[in-house]
């Protein structure tokens, strides 16, 4: 289905693809790409923990004056007030009551400026914050969450190393894993459902199913010794990782859940998403991103604001704190982040449009320094008069925070590209 | 007050405009005819005289200001605002103090209404609660909670028997104003809108006004939320009957009209007088309340968010997003 962005965009086309059958989809296009690639310079950096991300997505652009950048009592400030958080200092949003109280695990980007990569459009913007590069016709890179799929997964995981919890039915029309191949495309969770056609039918007892298995086995061997080719080699990776699926398929069951807790995680789809995204995390996903919709509030912005950053800040603050006290976020970096702000600029229907000249994102955990506010707007918050920042370099700061190189890079059909964004570079101070 | 005249409800005329330096969100007419107040969004309450246009503000609100409401005698105005506080003040002050200072919501004053009597006033939140205050000394009468989503407007009928609640699902709730208990439910939920898409709720009853004979209910938001977030919606008012709480009619603009219908009136002379404002600007409308069609639309020159009308029944007031306060006026009739 369409995901309906207030102002028309022709991205973020949703379609119902479940993971067995998105999955064989994909091999025609994503494999092409991919024949031949090898990473060249990504050190053996990871740490003996395994590395996670998390990435709460606030689809659509979230206003960083009702978020973390709040300008209260002045013409762009709009009607909500600023409160104090557990950082002496800093404040936030009075949106986020439960998130000011855990603002000591978490760093503020109040100086993002993506004006360059012209991202004030949704598509534009969604691929600059997930590969830290601007889009460009005719080039395709991988996202954040396929970059971590690769490099932080393992091939015995028994989950996918890309997950994506989506509001709606389903996921996105689009190569996210690039030429990393299909292997690292994320499987979708539309609505946070566990994934199409992953019970066995019930007809089929366990020596059933184990002799067909094995059948299958010794067809798909016999036939690779003579055929094999990248594209084989990824109809096999899937096919073994839907097995395992099919196992972990409890994984995906929040109802496991203590009510106490799902009640603190609240009772509407975001905050059970948070809860999905705990128990993905904690059965070792590499990367699973939270998508919360919708904050593209060209019309009554405060009232939406109101209710949708009420959800964000009750669903997000229970995952990183339990993330914190179950011990997972030295190794777990979290992101909430957007494509784009909102114009400080109050329209005439009470909203505020797109704008990626002076917003803020919000870091926690793995890597990142904790209890600071970098970067600063000006009193109007119409843009950034310290520590300006790009995409790309948050890009960069991403793949530092979690131990992996930037510089390092990949081959793709014996050209060489660098994983992230040649001309940027990390963001030191928020590095811890 | 004499109500005895007759206006033409197919004849509106502008009047004057009184101009402020930030949008404007409400407007409020005293009880005796002498003034105009407003709300704004840097957060004050504004007042004009309207013959001859001084304007006093009263500083205290600390967010934008959205409600307003007198005691009938119009000394006593109350104001509430995104800061959550209940003010009152004294109407007339040349340089008003704030006499009285409540926190009332959180984080939003939604809507205050005044009984009848004057002895009491309500007020509605983004809490999702009615409160019941004493205008005398502002001691908290009653809270009352029920509404799943915020409370957009309190009134109370014309005899202050009952209490009406109406919040964001477009869910009416009717309290006994002596007991405070629930007598009933009225539905506008034509008024209400979940985009599955886009994942919001929208809409909800924006305004409500009852007849002075209690038999009808109108109650005014939008429908056809094509784009809530884009804000392409049609003005509408749901017309329900006061006696059996079941709705009796939609109204709704006779050409491709995009807004919110923020505001409705009972006339005296019993038709609907209501305002629009969104896509296609700022509107007032006209409506028999048993016609779904308007018998009359007139354009502003900005969109607007508030309207309402002077106790003489000829004068109307709109808060525009400009910044500017517009008087109106319908042209009399002789009777």
């Amino acid at each position: 289905m369409r995901c309906t962005y207030s102002c028309g965009s022709a991205e973020h086309v949703l379609s119902r693809r479940s993971f067995l059958g998105g999955a064989a989809a994909l091999l025609g296009g994503a494999v092409a790409g991919a024949s031949g690639f090898s990473p060249i310079a990504l050190a053996d950096s990871l740490e003996k923990k395994r590395k996670q991300i998390l990435v709460v997505y606030l689809a659509g652009g979230s206003s960083q004056l009702e978020t973390w950048d709040p300008k209260p009592k002045t013409d762009t400030g709009g009607p909500f007030g600023a409160i104090e958080t557990s950082v002496p200092g800093i404040m936030i949003s009075e949106l986020l009551p439960r998130t000011a109280k855990l603002m000591h695990l978490m760093a503020l980007v109040r100086g993002v400026n993506t004006h360059a990569a012209a991202v004030d459009d949704h598509g534009k913007g969604d691929y600059l914050m997930h590969t830290g590069r601007a889009q460009a016709p005719g080039q395709e890179y991988p996202r954040l969450g396929a970059v971590a799929s690769k490099f932080l997964g393992k091939e015995s995981d028994a989950l996918p190393g890309y997950i994506h919890i989506a509001p709606g039915h389903g996921g996105l029309g689009r190569n996210e894993s690039a030429f990393l191949g299909p292997r690292h495309a994320p499987l979708y969770l539309g609505n946070g459902q566990a994934p199409a056609n992953t019970l066995r039918d019930p007809a089929i007892g366990d020596s059933a199913d184990q002799s067909r298995q094995a059948f299958r086995r010794m067809l798909n061997d016999r036939f690779a010794k003579r055929r094999r080719s990248a594209e084989t080699e990824a109809y096999t990776s899937t096919y073994e990782q839907a097995a395992k699926l099919m196992r972990e398929r409890d994984v995906f069951d929040i109802s496991k859940e203590h009510a106490a807790d799902r009640f603190r995680y609240g009772d509407f789809d975001f905050g059970r998403h948070c809860l999905l995204a705990r128990r993905l995390l904690e059965a070792g996903s590499t990367y699973v991103q939270c998508v919360h919709s919708n904050y593209d509030t060209h019309n009554e912005n405060f009232a939406f604001h109101l209710e949708q950053v009420g959800e964000f800040d009750q669903g997000f603050s229970a995952l990183l704190e339990d993330l914190h006290v179950r011990g997972r976020l030295e190794h777990t970096l979290v992101i909430v982040m957007s494509e784009f702000g909102r114009t400080p600029h109050i329209n005439l229907y009470q909203g505020r449009d797109h704008w990626c000249k002076a917003w803020s994102i919000a870091l926690a955990g793995c890597g990142i320094k904790k209890g600071i506010a970098l970067g600063k707007t000006n009193a109007r918050g119409t843009e950034v008069v310290d520590h300006e920042v790009s995409g790309g370099s948050l890009f960069h700061t991403y793949l530092s925070a979690v131990g992996l190189d930037p510089a390092g890079g990949f081959e793709v059909d014996g050209r060489p590209i660098q994983i992230a964004e040649p001309t940027a570079t990390a963001i030191k101070e928020l590095l811890a | 007050m004499n109500t005895s005249f007759s206006v033409d409800p197919a004849k509106i005329a502008p009047v004057k405009e009184f101009a402020h330096s930030s949008p404007l969100t409400t407007c409020r007419f005293d009880p005796k005819g002498t003034y105009v107040f407003a709300g704004s969004q840097d957060r004050l309450l504004i007042r004009w005289n309207l013959e001859s246009a001084a304007k006093t503000t009263f500083e205290a609100h600390e967010s934008w200001v959205q409600a307003i409401a007198f005691a009938p005698d119009g000394r006593t105005v109350l104001s509430g605002g995104c800061d959550g506080k209940l003010i009152w003040w004294n109407a007339t002050d040349e340089k008003p103090r704030p006499i009285r200072t409540i926190a009332a919501h959180r984080p939003w004053v939604r809507s205050i209404a005044v009984s009848p009597d004057g002895k009491l006033a309500a007020t509605s939140g983004t809490d999702k609660l009615v409160k019941i205050w004493s205008i005398e000394d502002g001691k908290l009468v009653q809270e009352i909670s029920g509404h799943a989503k915020d409370v957009y407007r309190v009134v109370f009928d014309p005899k202050g028997a009952f209490l009406f609640s109406a919040d964001l699902k477009g869910l009416v709730k009717r309290w006994d104003a002596a007991t405070w208990k629930h007598v009933g439910d009225l539905d506008a939920a034509k008024l209400y809108h979940y985009d599955q898409g886009q994942g919001v709720d929208f809409g909800g009853v924006r305004d409500l006004a009852i007849s002075p004979d209690g038999a009808l209910i109108a109650c005014s938001g939008l429908i056809e939320a094509s784009n809530p977030l884009g804000a392409v919606h049609t003005p509408a008012i749901v017309v329900l009957d006061g006696k059996t709480n079941k709705e009796k009619l939609l109204e709704r603009p006779k050409e491709d009209i995009k807004g919110s219908m923020w505001s409705v009136r009972f006339h005296p002379d019993g038709f609907l007088l209501a305002g629009s404002g969104g896509g296609s600007g700022g509107l007032l409308f006209t409506f028999k309340p048993d016609q779904v069609n308007e018998t009359y639309k007139f354009s502003l020159p900005n969109i607007l968010y508030d309207v309402d009308l002077h106790p003489d029944g000829k004068r109307i007031a709109s808060a525009h997003y400009d910044g500017k306060l517009r008087l109106s006026a319908f042209a009399r009739v002789k009777t």
